[in-house]
């Protein structure tokens, strides 16, 4: 935890920056406190525990900017590195878009606790409590099939506090909390082929972790990928589950970053208010999701955040653009970075999109790839299975899909109504007409 | 907690390799203000609950990094981390925790923490700590960063900012990005050996945005290695700068190949990609110690040609992934993994050697004093064959050579693997022809190895920025390849 003597200490650092030649400055503290159980056929395997802080401080010297980090508080040696990081800026060429937040843009609020992002209980979990959590994940896979070769759970938890303060005027602290459960297993398959698959559930409150069936559902994922192939190069009605889907959105959102429009390294330049998608693409920014992963009330900068639409029925409206990309680019910022990601008017689930298709291929992983940023354009190992006749049937894999971003959103057909609701990008399954798979 | 450090100074001088052998140790524990004694005790502590074996692994690693954007060096940032990491091993459990901090209170509470995983009578002799004298300097630091200062390197990186701009009307934007970071190992475990080492790192790297018709593409140009400043000249600044207008350019013309399953032919140098993702990982003895690799029944058995060795080296002086000692305290070293066709070793950790009672390779590897070491891979590679590249792409009547890479993946267990084709030409009745660009290609481990049928004579290794992502670990490696034939792979494309 953050204590009243860390607070003064990161005043002190402020003041000191400020008293040592830098016109303005935003310090930052972090601590965090975790704990790993990991157990393998139903021993431990490994347990960690760790505390830990880190202190970065942004120095804004004359028209210049650097910046410092550290992990070891001591006044002594924080003010030997703001001096000497001080004395480095100022070799470098002037920047004046380097500057804080206009002081009108930050959140007052001064905490995210209304938010419910801590679990107040988070200390009073035992290690046993935790090894047991563990274990019983484990216990629902080994023994359950023949077949099996190895089964592996874990439990993970962490405290995580922000205290963050800029010299002109900005004053807040986060609290986040994080609990997550996974099960792991890998079976005998053909030839010499172990196929895996894993399971997980993350939450913010231990109370809506879920507990049960995680290993089961591991299990299950992993039989179904028996006697997976390629299938004929082709272009498929593809569904994408939920558990993947945001996958997708990633070189989107990658594209709509302020610095990626100034330097020209997006594929998104010039397109507010332009319909670069298809009409069932909207996406929208909701920050104040109560119990969610990434709500929150202000941005890096300390500036406030607000709920957006990103994308609207295909048309794209707003960036996210912080105060120095807009400073280059001389236009308004917005906040810095995307916070809850939802996609709202899904009616049917990723069960109900399946069924209605005579063809297709649901995708229930990806494996490597990438995307070019300028171009839009990407190519991805996946696997999943082959849809026919409302149902997955033959399970598929060594196969890429390729595309292009702005082809492949345009041919969003169906959004779905099941979002995994364990990430900050709540994004559900989704239904591509038209998409480029490669195999035989 | 706050102002207790006992360290000295951050800003005191490592001890690297200037000092005299004999004091390097005594240098070591002065500068993390340590004695011999407290780290007796903190190993005693770690095994009062029985375990088998624990280690102490001191670190304090500073980051200086410069960047330059629109054309002129603005922004610049340092990094410090210090602390110590307590493992204990019993059998193949493993306890652990870290502290940022080394006064005796805090390592003994770290150490009584990982002390949790054992659970026996067992009762473990004091240790009688011993320095190991390190056998080989692999990156002797000629100019040391901690004096090189902030101003003799902006200019190397305004000269390839400035070069790129010189070479190309198109090119639209720059970004250059030169790191450094220089790290204090000192560990000390329950077998009493001890050692420190000091190792250095530095990257430059460049994007660059090119505009041409209104069409934008960018590519990525970097060179890393253990090295001190001497690694920054003009001859770096004037490759990297030709080497960005090369890569940029050619996407222009590029398009996206027809997919489907096609031979391959892998140039030299970053095509060891397909090593370090298609087989290496599957190698890694954690893996198959645990059964759970698509190798683990093929120990002493036929993989490949016999004409094909596949090597992971610790000791190339200079490369990115090379180490003086691993992180658990066994030299580095080279390491058939397939000698003639045949898979000769895993690539193994203390825990994986003493399961298979074989030597350790060295490959013991973490990320920081925040983890715990794993098998790693170093410097995977290919020993060059007798062909030559383009007798080998005179065997292809259709198909895909594959030049310049992004990122690779691979599921350990089924053998999958992908990597990603920055560019490369398709291949046309024996010959390169149409620039293609931004594809996947995968394929299944041991079928892509037995499909290798022709290996140039041109070995060549990447020293490229190459970063390798394992349970939640980074580790620098490197990858190298001579020219290879492998006969059928799935290519991504339009159909």
């Amino acid at each position: 935890m953050i204590t009243k003597n860390n607070k003064d200490f990161v005043q002190h650092a402020m003041e000191f920056a400020l008293k040592n030649g830098c016109n303005a400055s935003k310090v930052v503290l972090y601590s965090a406190t975790d704990s790993t159980f990991e157990i393998r056929d139903k021993k431990i395997e490994r347990l960690m525990q760790s505390d830990e802080f880190s202190l970065g401080i942004s120095l804004y010297v004359d028209g210049k900017f650097g910046s410092c980090s550290t992990n070891r508080l001591d006044k002594k040696e924080v003010e030997d590195l703001i001096l000497r990081s001080i004395t480095a800026t100022r070799y470098l060429a002037t920047d004046e878009a380097r500057k804080l937040p206009d002081a009108s843009r930050y959140f007052k609020g001064g905490n995210n606790n209304d938010l419910d992002s801590i679990d107040p209980d988070f200390n009073n979990v035992s290690p046993d409590k935790k090894k047991e959590l563990a274990m019983k994940v484990c216990d629902e896979i080994m023994g359950k099939d023949p077949r099996i070769i190895s089964a592996t759970s874990s439990y993970e938890d962490e405290i995580l506090n922000k205290y963050m303060i800029t010299s002109n005027g900005f004053e807040g602290e986060e609290k986040r909390s994080y609990y997550g459960l996974n099960g792991g297993v890998s079976i005998k398959g053909e030839g010499d082929a172990r196929p895996e698959s894993s399971w997980y559930d993350v939450s913010v409150y231990l109370n809506d972790l879920q507990k049960e069936g995680i290993g089961t559902e591991a299990l299950k994922r992993v039989l179904r990928k028996l006697g997976a192939h390629k299938i004929e190069s082709g272009n498929y009605r593809v569904v994408v589950d939920n558990v993947n889907s945001a996958r997708l959105l990633s070189p989107i959102l990658d594209s709509l970053d302020g610095q990626s429009i100034q330097q020209h390294d997006s594929f998104l330049i010039d397109c507010i208010d332009k319909k670069v998608f298809g009409d069932n693409f909207t996406l929208k920014d909701e920050p104040f999701l109560k119990k969610a992963r990434g709500a929150r009330y202000y941005d890096n900068e300390g500036v406030a955040t607000r709920p957006m639409t990103v994308i609207d029925k295909g048309v794209l409206k707003t960036y996210y653009i912080d105060t120095y990309a807009a400073n280059k680019m001389k236009v308004a910022p917005t906040i810095a970075s995307a916070s809850v990601l939802t996609m709202p008017g899904g009616v049917r689930n990723c069960e109900e999109l399946i069924a209605e298709l005579d063809k297709g291929v649901l995708i229930t992983g990806f494996n490597g790839g990438n995307c070019n940023s300028t171009t839009g354009d990407f190519s991805y190992g996946i696997e999943g299975f082959l849809i026919e006749n409302g149902k997955t049937t033959q399970p598929i894999n060594e196969m890429n899909v390729t595309g292009n971003m702005k082809t492949l959103w345009s041919h969003l057909a169906e959004v779905g109504s099941d979002p995994k609701t364990t990430s900050s990008y709540r994004i559900p399954s989704l239904l591509f007409e038209n998409v480029s798979l490669s195999g035989l | 907690m706050l102002g207790t450090l006992a360290a000295p100074s951050i800003f005191a001088r490592m001890p690297g390799e200037i000092v005299n052998e004999n004091e390097k140790m005594e240098e070591a524990l002065h500068y993390f203000s340590v004695e011999k004694g407290t780290i007796q005790k903190v190993l005693a502590a770690a095994l009062e609950n029985g375990g088998d074996y624990a280690d102490l692994f001191f670190e304090h690693s500073i980051n200086n990094s410069l960047v330059l954007l629109d054309g002129k060096v603005n922004s610049t940032s340092s990094n410090i981390d210090f602390g110590v990491g307590v493992r204990v091993l019993d059998g193949d459990q493993t306890g652990y925790a870290f502290v940022e901090n080394v006064t005796p209170e805090e390592m003994l509470r770290a150490a009584r923490t990982a002390s949790l995983i054992a659970k026996s009578d067992k009762k473990t002799a004091p240790v009688n700590l011993t320095e190991k004298k390190l056998t080989h300097n692999y990156y002797k630091v000629g100019k040391d960063w901690q004096e090189y200062e902030i101003q003799k390197k902006t200019p190397f990186i305004q000269k390839l900012n400035d070069r790129i701009f010189s070479l190309d009307k198109r090119v639209k934007n720059v970004q250059v990005m030169q790191q450094d970071n220089t790290s204090l190992i000192m560990f000390a475990n329950s077998e009493g050996v001890m050692y420190s080492d000091y190792r250095p790192m530095v990257s430059l790297a460049a994007v660059c945005i090119m505009m041409d018709n209104g069409r934008t593409e960018n590519n990525y140009v970097s060179r890393s290695y253990r090295m001190g400043a001497e690694f920054l000249t003009d001859d770096l600044v004037e490759t990297l700068a030709k080497e960005a207008i090369r890569k940029t350019s050619i996407l222009f013309k590029a398009i996206k190949p027809k997919g489907g399953e096609l031979p391959v032919v892998m140039g030299a140098g970053g095509s060891g990609i397909l090593l370090h993702e298609a087989i290496g990982h599957a190698f890694e003895a954690d893996f198959n110690r645990k059964n759970i690799s698509i190798f683990s029944d093929k120990l002493n058995k036929k993989v490949c040609n016999e004409h094909i060795n596949i090597l992971d080296d610790g000791t190339i002086p200079f490369n990115r992934g090379s180490v003086n000692v691993d992180d658990e305290g066994v030299d580095g070293q080279k390491t058939y993994i397939v000698r003639n066709g045949i898979l000769n070793s895993y690539l193994h950790d203390r825990i994986s050697s003493k399961y298979y009672k074989v030597a350790p390779t060295g490959n013991g590897r973490r990320e920081s004093f925040r983890q715990t070491p794993i098998p790693r891979m170093r410097a995977t590679y290919m020993e060059a064959g007798n062909v030559k590249e383009e007798d080998i792409i005179h065997e292809v009547k259709n198909g895909i050579y594959a030049a310049d890479f992004t990122n690779g993946q691979v599921q350990i267990g089924a053998g999958d693997f992908t990597f990603f084709v920055k560019d490369g030409y398709l291949i046309e009745n024996g010959k390169l022809t149409q620039p293609i660009k931004d594809i996947n290609i995968i394929g299944n481990g041991p079928k892509a190895l037995a499909d290798i049928t022709m290996v140039g004579n041109n070995y060549k290794m990447d020293n490229g920025t190459w970063t390798c992502g394992k349970d939640g670990q980074s580790c620098p490696v490197t990858c190298g390849m001579p020219s290879a034939l492998v006969s059928k792979l799935t290519v991504g494309g339009d159909n």
